[in-house]
């Protein structure tokens, strides 16, 4: 495949693991923010290839991982409504609950369909007028405009049994979090690239400015994982701190203006609960009243007492201060047939990672 | 979550969406976060959106960077 397949080159992958060896000298630090991110560097063995000085350490960007039990329990009592029907992406379906999953509940009979695209939920609101078809809007900002662009056409077309339970969050006020919590050192970050196709370079110059710390934007295939991290050390040994583009044949330094200007439309920024790492401030995007007849917070539904799995411990591992062998669940009584934590149920999940691959 | 994956637009129709090409299958896809698109144009696919063309020169610095470099 075009632009896939030239960049698993082996050739290029030994020079630019050679001129990393050459170059790098200190004990480095390097957090990949993004859940793909942390499933390519898995599935291409980059952690093994890299010399012993330069670690790499899995943050908080998998958004199933980082969505609050809270969250999970509040679509399970609306699917329990009758006439709802609940529409989500897969990976969303399995985690867990306070005391139930989506799963269970479509079991035991409630209408719940995966969808590839939010533009199969308003297809099925379309085809089930006297039904309310709810969205799940998990995601960050790669995924936000694919939200709000089909708020915009349900306002369009008059789709109007149609609405998203938002938990979508913004990354960059992660990595604040994390970098303000000290639990972690880290020397540099591998940017996700997806999110930075929409935000661009920019809201991540803070980073840089005020915490001195290198930021390479990074793509997915090997050589743009191993090219960033030669860029990232190539920072460090050279004492610079900058926002790098390794991903330039899809990252614009401005974003997408056409996707930023309908988030802005649709969405309003709000504080936000993450799993494992608490209320960040202005991280979370949250439906605009003028669009209010599309957030599905309307239907007010009563919502169980939080219960986290006890033992589990994803928030450390999404902050990155442990990796999950360290976590006493991890193989035994946590495995990706049977998860407690939805670190361990997403596929982009650290803890799903390590047990697949390491 | 934030999968995208590169394909070649094929065609596009008049609702601004279009048909994207990714290893031999065809997708649809919604042009509607950039409306600028040209047939044969390679773009990035995420959950059924089209998010970004991609750019074939900056696509190609990564091997002019590193192939002429001696071991």
């Amino acid at each position: 495949m075009k632009y896939v397949d030239e960049y698993r080159n082996k050739e290029i992958a030994q020079k630019i693991l050679r001129e990393i060896r050459s170059i790098s000298k200190k004990k480095i630090n390097l957090m990949e923010v993004c859940g793909t991110h942390t499933v390519a560097i898995f599935r291409n063995g980059i952690r093994k290839m890299l010399p012993s000085n330069i670690s790499l350490i899995s943050g908080p960007g998998c958004p199933v991982c980082v969505t609050p039990i809270s969250y999970i329990d509040e679509i399970i009592a609306l699917s329990r409504e009758e006439n709802f029907i609940i529409t989500t992406f897969g990976d969303m379906i399995r985690v867990p609950g306070s005391t139930s999953t989506l799963e269970k509940e479509k079991t035991d009979g409630a209408d719940i369909r995966i969808i590839y695209s939010t533009l199969d939920a308003l297809k099925i609101a379309q085809d089930n007028s006297s039904k309310e078809v709810l969205f799940m809007g998990v995601g960050f900002e790669t995924t936000s405009p694919t939200i709000a662009s089909a708020v915009l056409t349900a306002q369009k077309e008059k789709i109007n049994n149609f609405s998203i339970l938002s938990v979508a969050k913004i990354m960059p006020p992660a990595m604040k979090a994390l970098l303000k919590g000290k639990e972690v050192n880290i020397d540099g970050f591998i940017c996700p690239g997806h999110v930075s196709v929409i935000i661009g370079s920019m809201p991540y110059n803070f980073i840089t400015t005020q915490y001195k710390i290198p930021c390479v934007i990074c793509g997915f295939e090997p050589l743009d994982i191993l090219q960033s991290i030669y860029m990232l050390i190539k920072q460090i040994e050279d004492e610079r701190a900058e926002v790098e583009i390794q991903y330039e044949r899809a990252v614009k330094p401005g974003g997408n203006k056409i996707a930023l200007d309908k988030i802005n439309e649709v969405f309003k920024v709000i504080d936000s609960d993450w799993r494992g790492i608490g209320n960040i401030p202005l991280s979370g995007l949250e439906i605009k009243n003028k669009y209010g007849k599309f957030n599905a917070r309307k239907f007010a539904v009563e919502i169980e007492e939080t219960k986290e799995p006890r033992g589990c411990r994803c928030g450390e591992v999404l902050r990155g201060v442990i990796i999950p062998p360290e976590c006493p669940l991890f193989r035994k009584s946590c495995s990706p047939e049977n998860p407690q934590g939805a670190c361990m149920v997403s596929t982009e999940g650290t803890c799903a990672a390590y047990y697949k691959y390491n | 979550m934030c999968l995208a994956i590169p394909g070649k637009v094929k065609k596009i129709f008049h609702d601004h969406t279009a048909e994207i090409e990714i290893g031999g299958i065809i997708k649809n896809a919604s042009l509607d976060l950039i409306p600028q698109v040209a047939v044969g144009d390679y773009v990035l696919l995420h959950a059924g959106f089209a998010i970004e063309v991609i750019d074939q020169k900056k696509a190609l610095e990564i091997f002019r960077a590193w192939e002429g470099k001696v071991d």
